[in-house]
């Protein structure tokens, strides 16, 4: 059973009094512990289309299931408690949390949003601060650590709850390629410990060969569907 | 909730001098509504301590319409035999009556051989009187404290006016109720200082000799002060007795009796009550300043971190938790500013003490402040911060909590 299932989904948005069309009848189906991607350039509908899989927007036609969820019809509180049980997110700037260390920022999930015990959390972050690297910086602020440090950190804290999807929007636009790299491989290697389907935004051509399954946007149109072979899969329709 | 407090102080502490700031705005504010309740509560329950315990008593009661007609000292409206003996019954019964003083007031002439003016007399029986007035003594400045029959305490205003001083012998004319004028020799004992207020500037006698100037012939009483064993019980006991003495009907089944508090007696009531008016709209004014500042620090504190509620969100905080986690902020700031500002103006009451600031009050003069603020005054006032610093950090924690996640995200 696919993890995410899109059928002729469409978001239009009104600017001013003009309607923009940001997705036009796209659809496509994610298998779980895939490592995908949404390629395209900007205004292509990356971003709306990672927004309608992560529950923060709603299509305004079509059917997108996440999990077995139709997320479309999910009230605003069930929408927040469906995320922080099966969505972790990375975001292009980190989004770290500036007056918690990197320890408090990967357990705010635990804390804040799933009750898990001291015990679990403890070992839940303390085995992906080592996962990450980021042992060692535990009890620093983000503001003391580096942005391809903070990107690790994000990808920690996306996966602390055990999630079964992980949306990174452009995720390595603000890290130097060499960085970049680093973070798109971190997630691909928590993907296979953890059988997290990934999926995330680039317009980085380079970073875009490092996906198993490359989904192309034009025009709010999915263009093409390339699978490059991997541990899950995907399926334009 | 404890991480939610984490959070919150850490917000707190992220924007030091803003958080600074406005918690000494609270402070400042607390700091002034102690000093002021503090100064004028302590004016206030002096000043009923003097009215009270120096002339009035804590309550009175009359005959029917006596009070009415208190300017002219009707002695035809004065209590007899039968109702005198029904009222002191009653009296007797009541267990939180400390004690109480039968008084007969009456209108006269002063002469001291030479001169004459008119004088108001309370007579008294002096061992009871003091009992239930104890700071009647303390009034005398020169002279003996003791009344015994045939003498006279006169008030400082007449001794002086007059030339009079303790030794001396004066005598009192008076007319008693079927109208002969009668008088009689006194030595006065002690000269009174002035209070203000009803009976402030009465000369004393004793009631044998009020008796005997006047001709009375049965017994007869113009009023009972009261003293309770609580001041705070004042209201519920005048409900009380009032309710008992109803019950008293004369032949025309008319009540006998009527019962009057301090507060319907002395003007200072009046005065008292202005005090506690300033006093509200200086607490009104504390409240007006921590509803500002909080608010304006909440709004712009939810306007800065538009990014990290979307983030927040984005990853499942709820909406509640995010309301949580700015209120917190607020109550934090308004604990801070409330706790400073207790004890800067627990301080502040010890250094005005420390300077024994003497005021007038009528015709008392001298009279030192011992500033004081009570424990339940202290607890209300930093219950009314916290509670009102609550309710200004709900609307921008309110609309924090409605953020969409999607646009807040977007917002630079």
């Amino acid at each position: 059973m696919a993890l995410i299932s899109a059928k002729q989904i469409t978001k239009e948005y009104q600017v001013g009094e003009v309607a923009v069309q940001a997705l036009r009848g796209v659809s496509f189906e994610i298998e779980p512990a895939s490592f995908v991607s949404f390629v395209g350039p900007s205004g292509s509908g990356k971003t709306t289309l990672l927004n309608l899989i992560g529950c923060l927007d709603k299509p305004t036609a079509g059917t997108l299931t996440v999990d077995g969820t139709d997320v479309a019809s999910l009230e605003r509180k069930a929408s927040a408690a469906f995320r922080g049980k099966t969505i972790g997110f990375i975001f292009q700037d980190f989004n770290l949390l500036p007056v918690l260390t990197v320890y408090e920022n990967i357990e705010y999930p635990l804390l804040m949003v799933q009750k898990v015990s001291p015990r679990e959390r403890q070992e839940r972050v303390t085995a992906l601060l080592a996962d990450v690297g980021m042992a060692d910086q535990r009890d620093k602020r983000p503001d003391q650590i580096s942005g391809g440090q903070k990107q690790r950190v994000a990808v920690a804290r996306a996966l602390v709850t055990s999630p079964k999807l992980v949306l990174a929007d452009e995720p390595t636009a603000n890290l130097d390629h060499d960085t970049a790299y680093m973070v798109i491989n971190l997630m691909k290697k928590m993907r296979d410990e953890f059988k997290t389907t990934f999926i995330f935004s680039t317009h980085d051509q380079k970073i875009v060969g490092e996906a198993e399954i490359i989904f192309t946007l034009e025009d709010g149109k999915l263009n093409g569907e390339k699978n490059k072979g991997g541990n899950g899969h995907g399926q334009s329709l | 909730m404890g991480n939610l407090f984490k959070i919150a102080i850490r917000n707190l502490l992220r924007y030091k001098r803003r958080t600074l700031l406005t918690a000494s705005l609270i402070t400042v504010g607390v700091v002034f509504v102690l000093a002021f309740v503090s100064v004028a509560g302590t004016f206030k329950n002096m000043m009923i301590g003097q009215v009270t315990d120096s002339m009035i008593g804590h309550l009175q009661v009359h005959r029917k319409g006596f009070v009415a007609s208190i300017e002219t000292l009707p002695l035809n409206m004065n209590l007899k035999g039968g109702a005198i003996g029904k009222l002191e019954k009653i009296l007797d019964a009541q267990p939180e009556i400390e004690s109480y003083s039968p008084r007969i007031k009456l209108g006269g002439m002063f002469s001291n051989f030479t001169e004459t003016s008119s004088i108001r007399i309370t007579a008294i029986d002096p061992a009871r009187e003091f009992k239930t007035v104890p700071l009647l003594p303390g009034r005398v400045m020169e002279g003996s404290k003791e009344l015994k029959p045939g003498s006279i305490l006169i008030p400082e205003l007449l001794a002086r006016g007059m030339k009079v001083k303790p030794g001396d012998a004066v005598v009192v004319v008076a007319t008693n109720a079927e109208g002969s004028v009668n008088g009689k020799q006194f030595v006065v004992s002690g000269v009174m200082e002035s209070a203000t207020g009803p009976g402030g500037r009465d000369g004393y006698i004793h009631l044998d000799d009020a008796r005997e100037l006047l001709r009375l012939e049965d017994k007869q009483v113009s009023e009972y002060a009261i003293r309770l064993k609580d001041f705070g019980e004042l209201a519920a006991f005048s409900k009380k007795i009032d309710g008992l003495l109803a019950k008293e009907l004369n032949p025309q089944g008319k009540p006998i009796f009527e019962v009057h508090n301090w507060e319907k007696l002395s003007p200072f009531f009046n005065i008292a009550r202005m005090i506690d008016l300033m006093t509200f709209f200086i607490k009104l004014m504390l409240i007006a300043i921590v509803l500002i500042s909080i608010m304006n620090v909440m709004i712009m504190a939810v306007y800065e971190r538009i990014r990290e509620i979307g983030t927040i969100a984005a990853i499942g905080t709820l909406p509640g938790k995010i309301l949580s986690m700015f209120v917190i902020e607020g109550f934090c700031m308004g604990v801070v500013g409330a706790l400073i500002g207790d004890l800067v103006g627990i301080g502040i009451v010890w250094i005005l003490n420390l300077f024994k600031i003497s005021y007038n009050f009528g015709m008392q003069k001298g009279l030192v402040l011992q500033a004081g603020v009570s424990a339940a005054d202290i607890l209300m006032i930093s219950a009314t911060v916290i509670i009102v610093s609550v309710i200004a950090s709900l609307q921008p924690a309110f609309k924090a909590s409605r953020m969409e996640p999607i646009q807040a995200l977007r917002h630079t």
